[in-house]
């Protein structure tokens, strides 16, 4: 089963939930972190990194001695990334590329009249994998000033082994990433925390989530602090609140440290268990 | 020959627009006859690429100079790719551009002003 972790708002728990869910169960775990512009749940596994490779993207080049400057390509292109500029008054026309917007769909090379077009690999980042324990572990890291994750994102979901219980750390918010990040999933956790913002955000992350059609539930983090109104809207919405975990400046001191809810206090691991039981209940519904 | 500044109006009495791919206004003129036609800027809510077809524009309408506040990367790179001379930290008006322009008090720049998505920051530093 495939489970992600998302949340509208940051810094709700995600990589909280997701680590020490992660930590909490047996047999075989895979846990990927696709916050690839921001990836922190390496600080809480401390996986022993055995493999890092280069993740890149096609873009196009152009060999001007053949192009006719008849500007198809440029036509094509959703993302602006070419500007032709015809040739005027006999001076040269010219072609230009700019591959940190382009999004790589490959159309200008394909309809290329002259087949002038050919595609170069783009370089956006890293992808590490590694593991601890009967945990595998798979993130990517976003160049600095990049602006492209989800093909980053993707190729770190190209690790997913179905045989194993994979559990994927989302980016916040409910854009392009987080749409590459839980598409395809079996089940997604929306981590949320019980005030204005929390509820605003989280209620934006249901409307894309229900758009999506994946099950979902949530998990109210510092769910004694704020207020009652996101309890209120999960009722009303008919959405299941699969776990609560309170405030407490322990988990908050650990957390700082490094360390996870599943290891700091023990106690927790059957609560994450007990999360993943319900999740296996709510997605088979 | 043809000139562009970039305007928030559509008369020379205008203020110059401090930026230039989402610039209100291309003001258009004619360095010998001093025609200025004003052209409503279509690209200025784009959602990007914004200086790349601002600047694609400029080589349509034939223009050899553009006088504006700021110019980004990708906007210079086409500009200069169609053989058009960059003027920026242009303010006041239009008419006062123009007219400085036409004394030689320009010096065309060797490069972008600002980063990229400046104008899409309102143009603000």
């Amino acid at each position: 089963m495939i489970i992600s972790v998302a949340s509208g708002k940051g810094g709700t728990g995600k990589t909280t939930v997701s680590t020490s869910l992660a930590l909490s169960l047996e047999g075989k775990v895979q846990l990927l972190d696709s916050d690839v512009e921001e990836p922190n749940a390496h600080i809480f596994i401390k996986p022993e990194i055995k493999n890092v490779e280069n993740v890149s993207i096609l873009v196009p080049e152009v060999d001007e001695s053949r192009c006719t400057f008849c500007s198809k390509c440029q036509e094509v292109c959703s993302y602006k990334a070419i500007a032709v500029l015809p040739s005027k008054n006999g001076a040269p026309g010219k072609t230009l590329i700019f591959p940190e917007l382009c999004h790589a769909c490959g159309a200008c090379s394909y309809l290329c009249p002259e087949k002038c077009i050919k595609e170069v690999k783009r370089n956006i980042g890293i992808l590490e994998e590694g593991a601890r324990g009967n945990v595998e572990f798979i993130h990517g890291k976003l160049n600095i000033g990049e602006a492209m994750a989800p093909p980053l994102i993707r190729a770190v979901k190209g690790r997913i082994d179905r045989e194993k219980t994979v559990i994927i750390d989302a980016p916040p918010g409910t854009s392009c990433p987080v749409i590459a990040s839980i598409q395809g999933t079996d089940f997604c956790i929306l981590v949320t925390e019980p005030t204005p913002f929390g509820l605003n955000d989280l209620i934006l992350a249901v409307e894309v989530i229900k758009q999506m059609e994946i099950p979902f539930g949530v998990v109210i983090n510092r769910s004694d602090l704020g207020d009652k109104k996101t309890e209120e809207y999960c009722q009303k919405e008919n959405i299941s609140i699969l776990m609560k975990i309170p405030f407490k400046k322990e988990i908050a001191r650990a957390y700082s440290k490094g360390t996870t809810i599943a290891e700091g206090f023990p106690e927790y691991k059957k609560e994450f268990k007990k999360l993943y039981h319900k999740i296996k209940e709510e997605a088979e519904k | 020959m043809k000139i562009c500044i970039t305007s928030q109006g559509n008369s020379l009495e205008s203020q110059v627009d401090p930026r230039f791919g989402r610039c209100q206004y291309f003001i258009i003129v004619d360095t010998d006859t001093d025609e200025a036609v004003a052209v409503d800027n279509l690209n200025k809510d784009g959602l990007g690429g914004v200086g790349i077809q601002s600047g694609q524009f400029m080589a349509e309408k034939g223009v050899k100079a553009v006088l504006t506040g700021n110019v980004g990367p990708n906007a210079f790179q086409t500009l200069s790719a169609a053989g058009i001379d960059v003027i920026t930290g242009v303010t006041g008006s239009v008419k006062d551009a123009v007219e400085k322009y036409k004394k030689g008090g320009f010096k065309p720049g060797a490069g972008a002003s600002v980063d990229s998505h400046f104008g899409s920051r309102g143009g603000e530093r």
